[in-house]
Formats: structure tokens, sequence, C-alpha cells
């Protein structure tokens, strides 16, 4: 529904976003992610109009954006980063002027108002002027403009950023509502949310992208992947070098911890899977073991590596 | 057209939503009136038309219409606004003219609001209100004349103060090149032509005839064409550094 063919933004000197091509399709909620300055809300703005890339070329939904943009428009839903809106109005009478610019008029444009407001529980505050809401509820009158027209294809550039633990919980189920019938890329910085929303990720850096896959796959990538967190009570001495030696371990690291404990990570070869020969081991031996688990990945450790690729040997 | 009209009503909703439309109104009225009875000697001269309240718009307006103008992009850009507006389904022509329209609008409600102004000719003496319904219209073509280069400048900048000296300092060189002054300077030394060109620019030039009455088509032509010009280097400006 979204086809991103080599897209390239320059601001003069600067390489905002460097030849990225990717397509999403209908029940794709595509998570993206990087550092700040990495080229994500470039990219947005290019594939909704606002900026005429360098190069390249966005569809949406079979619609050329800078050829045919009123058709490709009609298709999208935006929230720009910040959520921009008219500070003065009212969110009902910003509501019904975005809805008006939509097209719906009447009945039919009162009854989508109430149905959006609803969805983002803007209830409480629909006469109070935009300005004076806090950021939170700024962000879901954002959202209630983008998701207003029920359109295919959703932008939303950090959908969650200033929301309570409620709200962000609210708006990722209602974006895993939405998500069979649309398209939806959006942009986070948190990366549980990854994992809460979305069916792929992708990383990118300086502009340009560094992977892409299911949430599951990066997490794959982690050296932690798969790792084994172990907690004994006591001294446990000799504990570390008999983990070492058993078969798949490629390291073992010490874990800080409550006092009286020792905790370690046994780290596998990669590829290779110890919790059975972990576990067998802690059958063997007299150990009073608190605390057994799998790990399966630090996202936050992947994306460290990706992103800063000098440090990540440390 | 219906997406023109849907913005014209929630920029000129705007303007009585925030205290701008009571502070524009209320100043131009006061300057209107002290204009015309102090320094155009309105009862003095003992005659029974709008001249001398006509003859002061251009001054008026060159001050107060940036004042209007200068938000009008300007803000959309520094509140972000602007990439939510042209991330829906509307051209940029579309946005353009709505929002002009509306500020055009606008100082068309305040210039009517001088109509006790026309009641107390009436009730004085015998005027001829062609000639004040010509004068009407002129100046209500004038202050769009002054709105689209408002427009324009406001387009180029994130900037209200910036924007708001530059439309003065434009709109004074529209409104000079056909003062008496500027025209003496270069009389005598520059070929007619030259002068015939520099004050056909001039709003005094066109408006001059218009308030009194006389309205020709090409002075109608003259403050369209402008509108259409400055509006259409306000699309120019905003594709160009929209972004920025
Ligand atoms: N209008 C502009 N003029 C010049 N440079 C710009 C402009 N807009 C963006 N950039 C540059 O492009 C690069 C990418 O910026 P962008 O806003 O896309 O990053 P981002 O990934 O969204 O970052 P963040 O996580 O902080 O939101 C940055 O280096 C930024 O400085
Ligand atoms: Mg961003």
């Amino acid at each position: 529904m979204v086809e991103i063919r080599q897209l390239r933004k320059t601001f003069g000197p600067i390489v905002a976003v460097d030849h990225v091509s990717f397509t999403v399709s209908r029940g794709d909620v595509l998570g993206f992610l990087g550092p700040n300055g990495a080229g994500k809300s470039t990219t947005m703005k290019m594939i909704t109009g606002f900026l005429t890339p360098t190069k390249g070329t966005v569809t949406v939904n079979g619609f050329d954006i800078q050829q045919q943009p009123l058709d490709a428009k009609k298709n999208l839903g935006y929230l720009p980063e910040g959520a921009p809106a008219y500070g003065d109005m009212t969110p009902l009478s910003f509501l019904l002027f975005i809805g008006a610019m939509r097209g719906f008029r009447g009945d039919d444009l009162r009854r989508r108002v109430r149905e959006t407001v609803k969805k983002v529980n803007l209830d409480g505050v629909l006469h109070q002027p935009v300005e004076t809401l806090s950021k939170g509820f700024k962000r879901r009158v954002g959202l209630a403009q983008a998701i207003l027209h029920d359109p295919s294809v959703l932008i939303l550039d950090e959908p969650t950023d200033g929301l309570d633990p409620n709200q962000k919980h609210e708006v990722r189920s209602l974006i895993r509502d939405m998500a069979k019938q649309k398209a939806i890329i959006l942009s986070t910085h948190v990366l549980e949310e990854v994992q809460a929303v979305c069916t792929r990720a992708m990383i990118i850096a300086k502009g340009k992208v560094i992977t892409d896959g299911t949430p599951a796959e990066l997490e794959a990538q982690s050296r932690y992947y798969n790792s084994i967190i172990l907690r004994l009570k006591g001294e446990a001495a000799g504990v570390q070098a008999m983990l070492q030696r058993l078969p798949g371990v490629k390291t073992v690291d010490v874990l800080e911890g409550p006092s009286g404990t020792r905790g370690f990570r046994v780290i596998p070869e990669r590829g290779q899977t110890i919790i059975g020969a972990v576990s067998q081991g802690v059958h063997d031996h007299p150990w009073d073991v608190i605390e057994l688990s799998v790990d399966r990945g630090h996202l936050d450790e992947v994306f460290r590596s990706l992103t800063m690729p000098a440090q990540a040997l440390t | 057209m219906s997406r023109i009209g849907v913005i014209f009503k929630r920029e000129l909703i705007g303007y009585f939503a925030t205290p701008i439309a009571a502070v524009f109104i209320v100043i131009f009225l006061m300057l209107a009136g002290a204009f015309t009875f102090y320094l155009g000697d309105f009862f003095a001269r003992g005659q029974a038309d709008l001249l001398p309240f006509f003859n002061f718009h251009p001054w008026l307006y060159l001050v107060l219409i940036p004042a209007l103008a200068m938000r009008l992009w300007a803000e959309e850009r520094r509140g972000g606004t602007i990439e939510l507006l042209f991330t829906l389904p509307v051209t940029l022509w579309e946005a353009v003219v709505g929002k002009f329209l509306a500020a055009w609008c606008f100082t068309g409600i305040a210039l009517a609001l001088t109509f006790p102004l026309w009641v107390t000719v009436n009730v004085l003496g015998e005027p001829d209100n062609g000639v004040i319904l010509a004068g009407y219209i002129g100046s209500f073509l004038m202050a769009g004349g002054f709105m689209a280069i408002g427009s324009c400048v406001s387009a180029m900048t994130k900037n209200q103060v910036i924007a708001f000296v530059v439309s003065v300092v434009v709109g004074l060189g529209f409104v000079l090149s056909g003062f008496p002054l500027v025209l003496d300077f270069f009389s005598g030394w520059t070929p007619q032509f030259f002068l015939d060109l520099i004050s056909s620019f001039s709003f005094l030039t066109h408006f001059h005839d218009v308030s009194r009455g006389v309205i020709d088509l090409r002075d109608v032509v003259y403050f369209l064409s402008l509108i259409v010009f400055w509006l259409f280097a306000t699309a120019l400006i905003l594709e160009w550094k929209k972004a920025e």
C-alpha cells in the first residue's frame, strides 16, 4: 500500500535520508527506529508529501505522492512530530475543520468526530482551546485528526511521546485494533513499543536503513539472545568455571545483585540453545537456585550496537 | 472550491475567536476617525463628501494591514501547522486563496463599520452617494493589494516582526511611487515613460481617481492583477521553502 523507492533528501550539505526503499502492506505495523537526527521524520515528511524528495518516489495506494498528491493524501492519515494543531481552536472545532477539509459534511462529519473523540478519550477537553491542553492531550488531538477519516495508510511520528502509561497502553491497543485494515508506519524511541505493536522493525541511522525485520529477528541479533540468567544463594564457589565448561557456552558474566547471592549470565555461542545443559547442571549440583531464566535478548542492546558501531565491541 | 470555503471560514472565525478582531477594528475606527476629523478638516471644508476620510486610507492600511497579514503564514510555520495543512488533500493555491480571502474579508468588515461616517455626511448634507460607494470599493481593492503583499512577505519567514516590518517597507514603496515628492525627484532628468511607469505602480495613482468617484476599469484591473501576482508569489515561496 505504501511503496518507497530510493528515497533521498538533502538539506544543503546534510544528507538526511539516503536511498531508502521499502514497502509496507495492509496489516503491517512498521516501527521506525533510529537515533536522533537519523532521518525518521524527514522520511515521513516525504511520504506524506510535505517535503519534496531530492530523489526517489513514494506511492500510496498506487498514487504517486508527487504526481497525484490529492489522491494520495486522501488515503493518508498523518500525525506530524510534536502533534501541531491550531492553538486557538478547541479540539471539537479543530476536528470539525479537519473533517470538513477531508470532505465530510453534516451528520456524517459530526458522527465521525464523535466516534474519533471516543477512541482517543478526548471527551473531557472538547471545549478547551488546544493551546491550554497538556502535552498528552495535544498528542491525542493530533492522533484523532490523523484517524478521523479512517485512512488506509497511517503515518505516526512518535505517537505515544508524552502520554502517561495508561494512555500509552490505550494508544497501542488502538493501533493494534486498526492494524488489520491498514498499513501503519510509526516512529518511536520506546523500544518496548516495537515489541508491543509492531509486526516489523526498521532501524535507520544517518539516513540509511541498517536493518529491517520482525522484532523477534531483531532481538535474535542480540548478544544476549537465549542467554541464561542463573542466580544462587551463598558463595557459589566454582560455579562460574563449571558453567563455562558446559557445551555451547561462549562466556559467563558475573551479574550484580543483592548481597548473599551470586548471579551469572551464561551467553551461548551464536545459534546455540543452552537451557538444557544449564538446567542439567543445576540438577546435578546442590546449588540453592533462586532464579533461572532465559533472556530473549535486548532490543536496546541491538539498537546500540547497530547505531554506535564503534562502541559496540566494548 | 469547497476547501477554499472551509479554510476561509476557519480563518475568519479565528479572527473573532481571538482579541485580534476587537483590537484591529477598534484601532482602525479610531484612526480613521481621528484622521478624518482632525487632520482632514472634515467639518471645516464644508463639503458633504468623504474625501478627507478616503485620502488617509493608504496610510492607515500601510501600517494596519501588515499587522494583520504578518501572521498569515509566519504563524503556520512557527506552530508547525503548515505541515498539517499541506498534508491534507488541499492544493497550495486553495490554501493561499482561502487564507487571503478571509483576511481581506475581515478588513472589509472593519471598513464597513465606518458606516456612521457615511450616515453623518448624509445627515449634514447631500453627498453624492455614488462617489462614496466608489470610494469604498476603491479602498477595499487597495486593502486587498496591501494584504496580498503582506501574505507574500509572511510566507517568507517564521518571524512575525520581520514579516511586519518588511511588508510595511514594500507597501511604502507602492504608496510612495505615486507621491509628488518622489515623482518630482525623478522628473526632469528621466524620460516621461519612466515617470509614468513608476506612478502607474502606485496605489495612490490608482486610488486617487476611484476615491473621487471615477471607477476606471484599468484601476480595478490594476488592483486585481496586483493581488493575483502577490498571491502567486506567495504560493511559489511556500512551495519553495515551506519546510524551512
Ligand atoms: N529543514 C531542514 N533544514 C536542514 N536540515 C534539516 C531540516 N530538517 C531536518 N534536517 C536534518 O536532517 C536530519 C534528519 O532529521 P530528522 O528530523 O528526520 O531526524 P529524526 O530521525 O526524526 O530525529 P528525532 O529522533 O530527533 O526526531 C538531521 O540532521 C536534521 O538536522
Ligand atoms: Mg523525528
